[in-house]
């Protein structure tokens, strides 16, 4: 079967999208962002250098919830910028997650957010402030250069607690693919640190960018490594998605996905998620060899005319992975070797402590949606700052949004297990199954692609989901519930065995039949409908999967098995059968 | 014939060229250049109906006494006041010419015999801008003896500051002192001061009139009664619908900013730029009711006020003032209740004291301090004041919206003697009025805080908060107008995020290039506080070149602590970047005050 999706390719011809103009035009990232910060007449920048800004590691956003309000006020919108923090693999020190709690305090909305891609979130830090903001994240050896934007943003990494000697080799490898991807350009310290400004116009291309040239990539680009078993990257979901091959403990190197990505466009049959395909091996020094390639395949062939076809994914989906495979060892001079066996059982996180094979704990704590806030209920903001204050070893975000306090010796676990208890920390332990399992997106009132709620909603429907499966006797199941407010599917809502896509306020399009660990893409069961025909909906297929499942059949693929929706392990199947 | 007249609004250059042409010219050609001159003026202001013959008439009446108006004025009062009383003395046959003190070569008043100052006194006793000239000078070492001067004092004021008409107390002394015999005596009109000022006119020009030898019969008519105006004035308020009422300030701010529009269609009243809008307000209904509970008055009782009847509730909202009290209320209280405690207190001992309680009360806690629950509403209300009109400067233009009046009303909420107390007007708005509802409004004429003739000349607005409305009506005239010269606003206040008034219509004026250049200040925004005058500083070369370059200032917003920054500020500059000595700059400012180049709209 060779399925293609020509649309990639057949729009390559036409007129190139502005947001490439504005990269050519922009003298490596500079564009006119030091004029637009100097204006003190609108806490906005204009479109052109919010485009540059999120190579920065920022977007513009604004508080939609009071967008009307203001403008009856004859006021501008309430803009404010978030700010996404990079670290590879999502492991910081405890000083480094310090100097985030006080630079949330000090200029954010006190709040911080860890992200799907391990990473954290600034929000609500104004114009006037952004300068001594990203000052301060760089003090700490932090950097939010590449964090958003057409380049590769920040590479995931499992952060395995169990076999912590394995991880830590894995780790060094995803962290040099990150530095061997960054931008090159001086922009980056010209505008935010006062770094001195370049004046040498003899310098090359290739030497201000020599991976992205002046053009980048025509679209994001993101890159994840997996630990098997633990699928918890969604390794499928990347671009390129390395998997790491472990035989007999040891580390022996990676397989190879591409061309996976969750993002897609209500109403555009040739936009849809899709699914990393496993195209070889590689031994670990060929590693940062492999991703430089793949990703100037992109950069050559990417559609760079219209910005929803652009993904690597297309790219590929467009000429087929033949294509990419012979293009690739072209490039490389040497062909990979064929893949190796391996096995994935979830994709979620697992929590409480555990000991690593290094001797040190590892606790990974619940926190819902990545939301790390002090309401008057749960000072679980001011419960970490306090942990990390005594903490040695390090904190790992999770790409479930989750934290793990890292790397804890026998000494000082004693003394963190009493602040977690004092602080009411959860390690999931009250949460539900579904509910520790679950991820949404942050959508509204930050996020200006959302169309519906998530993060401010998805907590009260599982309250409902909760219900159903309690009156189903299924409480104690584990199911993977994900809501994203937009089809971008940053919480990857298309491989949950639940998906929420939003499409307006309130509505949403119901996705069932993802796979437990990642594998299988979940598929349109009914669109755009609201939280009555959502419960009204699930309620009898939980009811029929409590009745007939098989002895340890996960939900999705029970719905799978019984016909509710197809078996798609392929995006370009994604829109058949409906 | 030689122009001879002293008051003349003619510089002694332009007397000596008239003169030199008067001389030469026949009978014939004068009567013909009178013509001439009266009907271009007729063009000019076709509200006015004139024959030319009236005007040969008039030339032969040259032996008349001369009758100089001299005023000072801030919010346009004392302008209008002089223009009218001047009108109706020209009816009365007297030669008679009104000028504003700062027109006026303060010099020349020993040449004068009969000198009407009508002045308003501002702030902590503080004489209008364009009137401090002129004050320094008759107060000072140089001013001249006047024994051959006949005057007379009119002044405005608020008695609920404590220095109630203190520049006009001043001056009358001071001319007193210096030789001059006083007309009549000197009257303090308070805020409500048509009645005062009227009784006080009368007398003056039956005084006047015996002074006078010629009878009115040749004279023109040109008293108000022919001037095609609108029917509304302050005396008799327009009721405008409320169209919109929106709070300015986002979310979270600490201020309230109503943003006022009234319909104003059929009305037929016209205002310019810089002019303001006199609201009567309403007093607050709960604190109505608690001072009828505290005295055990029937709301429905009816009184007599000026011969019309009101029920007490009515009189207590509409008529009365409430929520302030001044020394002369309390003086009349004490007195007409022999009330000894509240005599006690108005002792010269006491004067710190009394001013204390007049600042931080009203009449409700005065029933309560002063056990005067007893009186009769008959007795008491009498001896309140009326209900003044609350002034806002017009944030619109009538060219560009000829059917409407916006205004920019700061709410005034604070808490004292252990009670929220609320602006009266500015509380109305923001809690008891909505679109559809109607308010008592007028046009305040001020002719002190125009724009340029010439639209060519730059201009630069300085008004912070609430001094923002009259840039908005500039703006927007402007824009209207297609203005070509270049504009520069300086606005501050406390939020960027909150308190950005109208930012989105300065944002597009910038875009639109009809303002030049804006800079704003907010200063809760950092640790330093920073207001307009540290951004005029940091501007301080443009804002200089500017001025060598014959631009205009306008100051708009609060007087006490803004407006005198603002005013060291310019001096500053212009010192600075002018090379000039503090004396210099001193005479640069008040040049450009005397070109009617800086202009300040101040409260």
């Amino acid at each position: 079967m060779t399925l293609k999706n020509q649309k990639a390719l057949e729009t390559m011809t036409e007129k190139h999208s502005d947001v490439e103009e504005i990269k050519i035009q922009s003298n490596y990232l500079r564009g006119t962002l030091v004029e637009s910060f100097a204006d003190s007449l609108t806490a906005s920048i204009p479109e052109e250098d919010n485009r540059l800004m999120k190579f920065h590691g920022s977007y513009m956003q604004d508080d939609r919830d009071l967008r009307l309000e203001r403008q009856k006020q004859k006021l501008e919108p309430a803009y404010q910028f978030m700010i996404r923090v990079r670290a590879a693999g999502g492991v910081v020190t405890p000083e480094q997650y310090i100097a985030m709690d006080d630079i949330a305090h000090q200029y954010g909305n006190k709040t911080l957010r860890l992200t799907t891609r391990q990473a954290f979130q600034l929000y609500g830090i104004v114009k006037w402030d952004m300068k001594k903001t990203m000052q301060a994240i760089n003090d700490t050896l932090l950097s939010t250069l590449a964090a958003c934007g057409d380049v590769n943003r920040n590479v995931m990494c499992n952060p395995n607690p169990y076999q912590s000697d394995v991880h830590e080799e894995v780790y060094e490898w995803a962290m040099k693919i990150s530095k061997h991807l960054e931008p090159q350009t001086n922009a980056y310290h010209e505008i935010w640190l006062d770094g001195e400004k370049v004046v040498d116009h003899q310098q090359t291309e290739e030497q201000e960018e020599p991976i992205y040239k002046d053009i980048y990539l025509p679209r994001k680009f993101k890159i994840g490594i997996a630990v098997p078993p633990s699928n918890d990257v969604d390794v499928y979901s990347q671009d390129i998605g390395f998997i790491a091959i472990i035989e007999e403990g040891k580390f022996i190197g990676f397989n190879i996905a591409v061309g996976g990505g969750m993002g897609m466009t209500h109403g555009d049959e040739h936009t849809y998620p899709q699914i990393g395909r496993i195209i070889g091996f590689c031994t670990p020094e060929k590693t940062v060899d492999v991703a430089e390639k793949l990703v100037t395949i992109q950069r050559d062939f990417g559609n760079r005319s219209i910005r929803k076809y652009a993904r690597f994914k297309y790219t590929i989906d467009a000429r087929g992975v033949d294509w990419l495979k012979e293009t690739l060892h072209e490039r490389l001079g040497y062909e990979l070797s064929a893949p190796k066996d391996f096995h994935f059982d979830h994709n979620g996180d697992r929590y409480g402590w555990v000991k690593g094979s290094n001797g040190k704990w590892h606790m990974t704590i619940f926190i819902q949606n990545g939301r790390i806030k002090d309401t008057d209920q749960y000072l679980l903001m001011t419960g970490l700052r306090e942990i990390a204050k005594v903490h040695t070893g390090d904190f790992r975000l999770t790409p479930n949004q989750n934290l793990i306090i890292g790397n804890v010796t026998e000494e000082k676990k004693e003394q963190i297990d009493r602040l977690l208890r004092i602080y009411n920390i959860s390690r999931g332990e009250n949460a539900s199954a579904v509910r520790r399992n679950s991820i949404a997106c942050v959508a509204f009132p930050t996020c200006g692609l959302a169309m519906a709620e998530s993060e401010r909603y998805l907590p009260s429907l599982i309250d409902k989901i909760e219900i159903l499966l309690e009156e189903a006797g299924l409480e104690e199941q584990e199911m993977t519930i994900r809501m994203s407010g937009c089809p971008n599917g940053c919480s990857r809502a298309a491989l949950a065995e639940i998906g929420f896509i939003g499409k307006a306020p309130g509505k949403y399009n119901l996705h069932l039949g993802g796979s437990f660990n990642g594998d299988r893409l979940s598929v349109i069961y009914k669109e755009n409908i609201g939280e009555e025909e959502i419960l009204a909906t699930l309620q009898p297929i939980i009811n029929h999967y409590a009745k007939e499942k098989l002895a340890n059949e996960y939900f999705g693929d029970f719905v799978v098995r019984e016909g509710y929706v197809p078996a798609v392990y392929n995006g370009l199947q994604f829109h058949e059968n409906r | 014939m030689q122009l001879q007249v002293r008051n003349s609004p003619f510089s002694e250059e332009q007397v000596q060229l008239l003169n030199q042409l008067l001389g030469k010219l026949t009978g014939t050609q004068r009567v013909w250049l009178s013509g001439y001159l009266t009907a271009e003026i007729a063009t000019d202001m076709s509200a006015i109906e004139q024959e030319p013959t009236h005007m040969l008439q008039e030339v032969q009446v040259t032996e008349t006494k001369e009758v100089t108006v001299l005023y000072g004025t801030q919010t346009g009062n004392a302008q209008s006041l002089a223009e009218n009383f001047t009108e109706q003395l020209l009816g009365n046959g007297l030669k008679v010419n009104a000028i504003c003190m700062n027109e006026f070569k303060a010099r020349d008043i020993k040449k004068l015999t009969h000198v009407l100052i009508i002045i308003s006194t501002h702030g902590e006793g503080d004489p209008p801008d364009n009137a401090i000239e002129f004050c320094e000078f008759i107060h000072s070492k140089r001013a001249p003896k006047l024994n051959d001067l006949h005057y007379s004092v009119l002044a405005l004021g608020d008695s609920s500051y404590e220095q109630f008409c203190l520049t006009g107390k001043q001056i009358d002394e001071r001319l007193e002192a210096l030789g001059a015999t006083r007309i009549a005596d000197r009257i303090d009109c308070d805020v409500d001061f048509d009645e005062d000022a009227e009784s006080w006119f009368t007398s003056i020009s039956s005084e006047l009139k015996e002074l006078t030898a010629i009878t009115p019969k040749n004279v023109a008519n040109t008293t108000s009664e022919n001037k095609v105006t609108s029917l509304y004035s302050r005396t008799n308020p327009f009721e405008a619908e409320v169209l919109e009422n929106i709070n300015l300030n986002g979310r979270g701010s600490n201020k309230e900013t109503r943003h006022i529009e009234l319909s104003i269609e059929d009305a037929n009243l016209k205002f310019e730029p810089g002019d303001s809008i006199g609201i009567y307000p309403e007093n607050d209904p709960h604190l109505v009711e608690q001072l009828m509970m505290s005295f055990g008055w029937e709301k429905d009782k009816e009184m007599t006020i000026k011969d019309h009847a009101w029920t007490i509730e009515n009189a207590l909202k509409h008529y009365y003032e409430i929520t302030r009290l001044t020394k002369p209320i309390l003086e009349k209280i004490a007195s007409t209740f022999q009330h000894e405690k509240l005599t006690t207190l108005l002792q010269e001992e006491h004067r710190n004291e009394l001013m204390k309680y007049i600042e931080n009360h009203d009449l409700l806690d005065l029933i309560e301090d002063f056990s005067l629950q007893h009186t009769s509403p008959h007795q008491l209300l009498p001896l309140l004041r009326k209900m003044p009109a609350r002034l806002y400067s017009v944030a619109s233009s009538y060219h560009a919206n000829p059917d409407e009046v916006h205004l920019t009303v700061g709410v005034v909420r604070y808490h004292a003697g252990g009670r929220e107390r609320n602006g009266v007007c500015s509380t109305q708005f923001s809690q008891r009025i909505e679109s559809g509802d109607k308010v008592k409004m007028y046009v305040h004429k001020n002719d002190q805080f125009r724009l340029p003739a010439d639209d060519q000349v730059p201009i630069i607005m300085i008004g912070p908060g609430t001094g923002i409305a009259p840039f908005r009506s500039f703006m927007e005239e402007r824009e209207e107008m297609g203005a070509k010269g270049r504009s520069w606003l300086f606005f501050g206040d406390q939020h960027y995020s909150t308190d950005f008034l109208y930012q989105i219509e300065w944002q597009r004026w910038i875009k639109q290039g009809v303002l030049t250049k804006m800079d704003v200040a907010f200063s809760r925004d950092q640790e330093e506080k920073v207001y307009v005058q540290h951004k005029m500083w940091e501007e301080k070369a443009m804002f200089y070149q500017w001025l060598e370059e014959g631009a205009a200032i306008y100051v708009c917003g609060d007087e006490k602590s803004m407006a005198k920054d603002v005013h060291e500020t310019i001096l500053r500059i212009i010192q600075e970047e002018g090379n000039k000595s503090e004396e210099e700059a001193t005479a640069y400012l008040k040049m450009m005050q005397q070109q009617k180049r800086y202009q300040r709209d101040v409260y």
